[in-house]
């Protein structure tokens, strides 16, 4: 008797221990990340071009380097990172009990999002949409000819709606085949299942690899629903937010002041003030969000420019090769802007 | 958890403190009491933190959600749906998408698996050596990867809608699925049905009227021929006399599809065929050991009785040997029910791809939402547990 | 199972009949034998024939990407499975510390093998091992002990057969003495423990384990205090130990009702304690009964791990979707199939060995039990 009850004691001592770690966690981001001397970084589970371990098990992709250049301006290091993959169900809940710091999982910046739920979006590194891919022998020239059509769609918190939402505006009955995993959605459009595919239109161009001949099949020009996607924070913490989207800016500045991985080292007898102001050779820009002066220049050092980190991984140099389109710089037509560092 | 073994003590006068912390009666008391705290104080604690965490993160609760509109398609819907109605209905329709594969799985797992095996402990060797790698092979891979293999190879070996196979009574099949004309019934259908009916009734009492002769004389009397007569001559002249008030919607070429008819999805006839092909290896193995169970003097009586092997395995072997098999089969039951949550893998809009998936991701409402679900696969569970308990009572050994 | 147990199966024994004779008598035996024959054979030939065609005439072997499997008509792309073999393995576990988890197994067999064979002694001080001694030093060989000079190794790092090892075998050694407990809770007499025992037992086996996954990773985090999180295998653990407790309760309720009346009385007769009776005469006998049950809820288990993906842990089949889905690089029509078919392999190779153990111990433990 008394060994039960001292065994329960004691099991109710344990857990009401466990549940009193809760609470007095009022401290910044920035010094919770610094003193764990980690970053933990939630990305995608697996999407081509956007977070992916390579064959060597080495995490890389655009959101990646959101996170490699924030570990980057904290550390002077882009390793020290514990990435947490996860599922679209489970992004914001790990976000909000702070299992993650910072989400960097293309996430589409709605207004839902960003005021109700306690999230705060800080920047968006890739203007995204909806588009379709059709096989190129049914001689489809627009989305509003699919009238009948079977359309395999990947489930997911907005792809399904936006389907719905176009063909039911436009009075066109279609049929939907939906997924949960990719290579599936692929494999039964590959197979003849559908007659088409909706995806975000990043997606759709890397998938045209998967299907053997490419040129057999075309992107229709019709986007059906604005997507842009970027890093997300919790609500609350104003200089964290701020780390996350100055260290998106810098990159895209970086790429406007034409300084790469490359020249950076060049580039700080650079005249030109704008560059000295990135690089922390001028001003105290490092020390108002509680970084060193030179955040910026270890983050393009380490990572690169937006533009650098673009080409390698969905661009022109990697498999993907998806055009910059949107996401060029505003100079070059796009709407990649970032304001100003002074 | 100690149970009252010892003996009744006899009366006390005086019982001190010791007495009581020795007695098991108490004893049993006061730990079921320290149980029931526990219980309580980690139910309390549970429910306050996550009402807290919902506050906390802005997620509605509450079962409201289901009165909203859904927003969404879903590809096979057996009751009428369209994108302005609830989630409510999109729920019924998942529900009713989970119901018809796991039923129609059922019936076909048990008539394969039973058929694998018997196949087992066939005289030919190969048929036996066949069968039994069947069973090793698929009783050792998980469900998940069957169902790709079954999908995407009945996806290839069929033909692509433009050359869509033609088969009998206007019926195509292609990767879109199988077509067939949809029937529309015009009025004076009751009739119709009301021959179907009479005409079942009329086969029902043909049977037990032949049963008794049998049970009576041993002689059993041939029903076949009248049967079928009552079961489609009846309706049949019904059908007439209420002048053909039956029209057939033929499906017919599209841009894309086929249009109009009824059709079965590629979906579904893949995700039974594997759930099918994966139980009824687990089916085989289970029946197997059943028929080995049968005593092999039951045979050679029934051998010696002059029957021949078809009516010593139907009459004999397996009637005995279900004893030993309803039990493990209720198990598969249960597990091809609950494999049938793998659909969305294959694009099947089952329960749990529609509201733990779609619903789910665009509520955000998880606690309401799975406890639905898992209410929902609990029930289904809790009836085929009754009724297979129901079954097995019945075929249960009668000792006289 | 034994084929033994059964006549006129497998090969011919040679001194009796001549392979003709069996071949006639077994193949051959009438016209409807003849005809299943026949059409067996053109089935496994068939068979044989498609897989030897994919998996090797029309196979491509070499390649450092994709491009090589993109060609017309190409059969399987095993260069994909050559350069991801270690990711499959181990996940993203630092190549460095490998060593690590490759003698993490061979203690595990070294303890195994001599407690899975019959015949070898000290099976005590080898079950002691297995379940005190190995969990220990597996715990700290895996994750890292830094005062050891092990550096940590976060289990977000961990995946492929790793991980799908570490959950099957870690969900079976924790549901055990839960579900001893389950077990034994649901046939005592106490009502309140009795019913919970039997509710927390059908619920969980009626429902999917998708759904108790779920339930770990998208509820547990709500209801926790905030600010306390733990870790996502850890929640995965949790999950399929919880569901595997469950099951295993219903395997082992088995072995206790197979233990006659008399054993139970007798305890009782010499004074025995409640925790002495089971502990000592009741439990000793009824787990040796229910040794191949554990085995296939094992095997079940194996299998099922598959969906810990759905909470982002890679397991086997999770790291390879991975790869299918997100390494662009090796994008190409026939990198699925091959690796799934890979995946089903290594699944198959160890469920099927572990059933064969099963049926092998169920013959001996039957035997044993009619001497």
């Amino acid at each position: 008797m008394r060994y039960w009850v001292a065994g329960c004691l004691a099991l109710l001592t344990a857990m009401s221990q466990l549940a009193g770690q809760a609470g007095a966690q009022t401290t910044s981001t920035l010094d919770t990340v610094k003193a764990r001397g980690q970053l933990q970084c939630g990305v995608n589970t697996g999407l081509a071009g956007f977070s992916a371990p390579d064959d060597a098990g080495t995490w890389k992709g655009l959101d990646v380097d959101v996170c490699r250049a924030i570990s980057a301006a904290i550390f002077k290091d882009t390793s020290k990172i514990k990435f947490v993959p996860l599922t679209a169900k489970e992004r914001f809940t790990a976000l909000q009990s702070g299992e993650i710091d910072v989400l960097s999982r293309n996430t589409t910046w709605t207004m839902s999002r960003d005021t109700a739920a306690g999230l705060s979006f800080a920047g968006i590194n890739y203007y995204d949409g909806q588009g379709f891919m059709v096989k190129k022998s049914l001689d489809v020239v627009s989305a509003k000819e699919l009238s009948g059509a079977s359309i395999c769609v990947q489930t997911g918190t907005t792809t399904e709606l936006n389907l719905a939402d176009y063909f039911r505006s436009n009075k066109i009955e279609y049929d939907p085949v939906v997924f949960e995993k990719l290579p599936e959605v692929l494999a039964a459009y590959n197979a003849g299942r559908c007659d088409a595919f909706t995806t975000d239109v990043s997606q759709l161009y890397s998938i045209r690899l998967t299907l053997g001949n490419a040129a057999d099949h075309i992107v229709l020009p019709e986007i059906i629903s604005k997507e842009p996607l970027g890093p997300v924070v919790r609500q609350g913490d104003a200089q964290w937010g701020n780390i996350v989207r100055w260290t998106l800016n810098a990159m895209i500045n970086a790429e406007e002041l034409a300084v790469t991985q490359a020249n950076v080292d060049q580039m700080k007898n650079s005249k030109n003030p704008e560059i000295r102001r990135l690089l922390g050779l001028e001003g105290e820009y490092g020390k108002a969000v509680g970084l060193d002066a030179d955040w910026a220049y270890q983050i393009l050092k380490l990572v690169g420019n937006y533009g650098e980190s673009f080409d390698r991984n969905v661009g022109a140099g990697s498999p993907l090769g998806i055009a910059r389109g949107q996401n060029a710089l505003w100079k070059d037509g796009g709407l990649q802007y970032a304001p100003p560092i002074r | 958890m100690k149970g009252p073994s010892k003996p009744p003590s006899p009366a006390k006068v005086s019982r001190s403190l010791s007495d009581y912390v020795y007695d098991p009666k108490t004893r049993g008391l006061v730990l079921q009491a320290l149980v029931a705290l526990l219980l309580v104080w980690f139910v309390g604690s549970i429910i306050e933190n996550t009402i807290r965490n919902l506050e906390a993160q802005g997620i509605a609760s509450g079962f409201d959600f289901l009165d909203n509109t859904a927003g969404f398609d879903i590809s096979q819907t057996l009751i009428a749906y369209t994108n302005t109605m609830t989630y409510a209905r999109a729920f019924l329709v998942g529900l009713l998408n989970t119901l018809l594969v796991a039923v129609v799985g059922i019936f076909l797992a048990t008539i394969v698996g039973f058929g694998i095996g018997i196949a087992r402990l066939s005289g030919n060797w190969l048929v036996a050596t066949l069968a039994s790698v069947y069973i090793e092979t698929l009783r050792n891979i998980p469900p998940l990867l069957m169902l790709f293999a079954v999908y995407f190879g009945v996806l290839k070996t069929l033909p692509s809608p433009r050359d869509s196979l033609e088969l009998p009574l206007s019926s195509y099949l292609n990767t879109r699925g199988l077509y067939f004309p949809a029937p529309i019934w015009g009025d004076g259908t009751w009739l119709f049905l009301l021959g179907l009916v009479a005409g079942l009734g009329g086969v029902v009492l043909l049977y037990f009227r032949a049963r008794r002769k049998f049970i009576l004389t041993g002689q059993a009397p041939s029903v076949a021929v009248p049967a079928a007569g009552l079961i489609i001559g009846l309706p049949l002249v019904a059908f007439v006399a209420a002048g053909s008030p039956l029209a057939f919607e033929y499906p017919v070429a599209g841009r894309f599809n086929l249009k109009g008819g009824l059709v079965v999805q590629p979906e579904f006839i893949a995700l039974l065929a594997g759930l099918t092909l994966y139980t009824a290896a687990f089916i085989a193995e289970i029946v197997r050991s059943g028929i080995l169970a049968v005593h092999k003097g039951q045979r050679e009586a029934a051998a010696a009785l002059g029957l021949h092997q078809g009516q010593i395995m139907r009459l004999v072997v397996i009637p005995q040997a279900l004893r030993v098999i309803i039990p493990p089969l209720t198990n598969q039951y249960l597990n091809l029910t609950k494999n049938s949550s793998l659909a969305v893998a294959i694009g099947y809009p089952d329960l749990v791809s529609v509201f733990a998936g779609t619903v789910l991701n665009q509520t955000n409402q998880a606690v309401e939402v799975i406890l639905i679900t898992m209410s929902v696969y609990l029930l289904l569970s809790l009836l085929t547990s009754l009724f297979m308990n129901w079954f097995n009572a019945r075929v249960a050994l009668v000792e006289r | 199972m034994a084929v033994n147990s059964e006549p006129r199966k497998g090969p011919p024994q040679r001194n009796s009949i001549g392979i003709a004779q069996w071949v006639q008598e077994n193949l051959f035996g009438s016209v409807g034998n003849s005809i299943l024959t026949l059409f067996g054979l053109s089935f496994s030939v068939w068979l044989v024939w498609s897989v030897v065609d994919w998996a090797i005439l029309r196979a491509v072997f070499t390649g450092s990407d994709g491009s090589a499997c993109r060609i017309e008509g190409a059969g399987a792309c095993w260069p994909f499975v050559v350069h991801k073999f270690q990711l499959f393995m181990y996940g993203r576990y630092p190549v460095e510390e490998i060593w690590r988890v490759n003698l993490t197994y061979v203690l595990a067999l070294a303890g195994l093998i001599p407690l899975m064979l019959p015949g070898i002694p000290g099976k005590l001080w080898l079950s002691i091992y297995m379940l005190v001694v190995f969990p220990v030093i597996a715990f700290f060989l895996l994750t890292g002990a830094e005062w050891f000079g092990l550096p940590n190794v976060e289990t977000e790092k961990w995946g492929g057969l790793l991980v799908t090892l570490v959950v099957a075998c870690v969900g079976i050694a924790a549901s055990f003495p839960l579900g001893i407990i389950l077990a034994l809770a649901r046939r005592s007499e106490l009502p309140l423990i009795k019913w919970l025992a039997i509710f927390f037992i059908e619920f969980v086996r009626g429902v999917p384990l998708v759904t108790v996954l779920f339930f770990a990773s998208v509820m547990l985090p709500l209801f926790l205090p905030e600010n306390v999180t733990f870790d996502k295998l850890l929640r995965a653990l949790i999950g399929v130990a919880l569901f595997s407790a469950a099951y295993l309760a219903e395997v082992v309720r088995g072995g206790l009702q197979a233990i006659p009346r008399g054993q139970f009385e007798a305890a009782d007769a010499l004074g025995l304690g409640y925790p002495q009776k089971m502990g000592f005469i009741v439990l000793p006998q009824a787990l040796k009964l229910v040794i191949p049950g554990i085995v296939n809820s094992f095997i079940a288990l194996f299998k099922d791990t598959s969906l810990v993906l759905i909470i982002g842990v890679f397991d086997l089949l999770g790291i390879v979707q991975q790869g299918i889905s997100s390494d662009a690089k090796w994008f190409s029509p026939q990198t699925a199939a091959t690796g799934y078919v890979f995946a089903a392999f290594v699944f198959w190779l160890f469920c099927f060995g572990m059933s064969r153990y099963s049926a092998w111990l169920e013959t001996r433990l039957d035997t044993g039990h009619k001497n």
